[in-house]
């Protein structure tokens, strides 16, 4: 079956077979990597990506649901539109540490966008809520709590000088 | 994962033909349950029939001291909808702590009681609120709607439309959650309803069931020392990895004490 829809802000247009589910479209077909599949079972959160601004497991998605959808990947943040600059949550990860191995990461951090954007004052307690399904075996999570925090403040516009 | 033909249909009726039309046919809702189903081949359907482009299924909204839930709402609409949190607070609460929030943004009313799987949430709260549950060709009382194991009244071509659920004078629920997963090791659903007082437990057994000795001292005195020394009988509850019968009996009261606290703090 066809089907359009809005990729990393570009449109895209493709023959996919219904049982395709979207990591595999995503990572196998369109080369899209930076999404990870980690327990393949919803569990992790390795797969998170933003479907219409919301964040979803890609792995509990099959693509003909992407059908006149906005999805989002982590190759999609940027920082300054146009820009090379990492967006400020990933820029926070990086400035906290939040990662050890990176294999959770991407999925972290589009959990951590979409939290920023349902609220924009988090206390430590609602982040840690909010990556409850995002599973990181390397961490201990203290410096991606910290991250997350820091990188929403700065979504928010706390600390960036104005 | 098998293939299968795929269809999004535009209407309910056309919904409930395609279904007709291809018994092996499945409908699909949000697939928190169906598309890790389908992974792991426990489930080969010939076609999936996507319910996400019916109109009119999606949302809250009230009349007559009933609350009306469209089936394809999802967890997180339902946890965040100021309709569902001023009528009803313990079914937001009940849905904001469902899964996880990336769960909760696919996952559905409709397909949660659909699946009824016996340690799911919304289960409970449908029991425990005496809910209706309205579907493609009839309405179903939530009295007769759960039969055991992830069985119930629906008709393989029958459809859920949306969920009634009467505004309680107070309620509450308690969950006892399996930390990976947060599914109910145990839930209880309590409401103090003008008629009375209903009590429904998930988690515990092979489906949702109610407890009429706790709901008779509970309407005699709508407090938690009222069902303190009540003790559930483990024979026919559930042992597995997370907890044996004993310790799930154990939990039903401390969880229904701890719904009743919650029903009291809310009122």
């Amino acid at each position: 079956m066809q089907i359009s829809f809005t990729l990393n802000a570009k449109p895209v247009t493709l023959d996919v077979e219904p049982a395709t589910l979207v990591t595999e479209l995503l990572r196998e077909h369109l080369n899209l990597t930076g999404t990870h599949i980690g327990c393949d079972t919803s569990q992790c959160g390795a797969c998170v990506v933003h479907l219409d601004g919301l964040a979803v497991k890609s792995c509990t998605l099959l693509a003909p649901a992407l059908q006149g959808k906005s999805l989002v990947t982590i190759e999609g943040l940027q920082g300054a539109p146009g820009s090379n600059q990492l967006h400020p949550m990933q820029e926070a990860f990086r400035q906290h540490h939040g990662l050890q191995c990176g294999f959770c990461t991407p999925g972290m951090v589009m959990s951590a966008i979409a939290l920023a954007h349902a609220k924009a004052a988090l206390t430590e307690a609602e982040v840690r809520r909010g990556l409850e399904g995002n599973i990181c075996r390397c961490t201990g999570y203290q410096n991606i709590v910290l991250a997350v925090m820091a990188g929403t403040a700065a979504m928010h516009g706390a600390g960036s000088g104005e | 994962m098998r293939s299968f033909a795929y269809h999004q249909p535009n209407a309910i009726p056309e919904a409930v033909s395609l279904l007709a039309e291809q018994p092996e046919s499945r409908p699909l809702a949000g697939g928190m349950t169906l598309i890790p189903t389908l992974k792991q081949r426990l489930a080969a359907p010939a076609a999936l029939v996507d319910l996400a482009g019916l109109p009119d299924i999606k949302g809250c909204s009230n009349g007559n001291a009933v609350v009306t839930i469209g089936a394809m709402t999802t967890h997180a609409e339902v946890a965040s909808s100021p309709l569902v949190k001023s009528q009803i607070p313990a079914l937001a609460a009940l849905a904001s702590v469902i899964g996880d929030p990336a769960v909760r943004d696919r996952g559905t009313i409709g397909g949660s009681v659909a699946n009824n799987d016996p340690a799911a949430d919304y289960p409970a709260g449908v029991l425990g609120l005496g809910a209706t549950i309205v579907t493609s060709a009839r309405e179903i009382a939530a009295e007769n709607f759960f039969f055991g194991l992830f069985e119930t009244a629906l008709k393989p071509n029958e459809i859920i439309t949306a969920i009634r659920f009467p505004v309680p004078l107070s309620a509450g629920y308690a969950k006892f959650k399996a930390p990976a997963s947060r599914y109910a090791v145990v839930g209880v659903f309590v409401a103090k309803t003008a008629t009375g007082v209903r009590v429904a437990v998930t988690g515990a057994g092979s489906g949702v069931f109610r407890v009429p000795q706790m709901e008779r001292a509970l309407a005699e005195a709508f407090d938690p020392t009222a069902i303190a020394a009540i003790k559930i009988d483990a024979e026919g509850l559930t042992s597995d990895i997370h907890a044996d019968a004993g310790y799930r009996a154990h939990l039903v009261t401390v969880m229904a004490k701890r719904a009743v606290a919650t029903a009291l703090g809310a009122a």
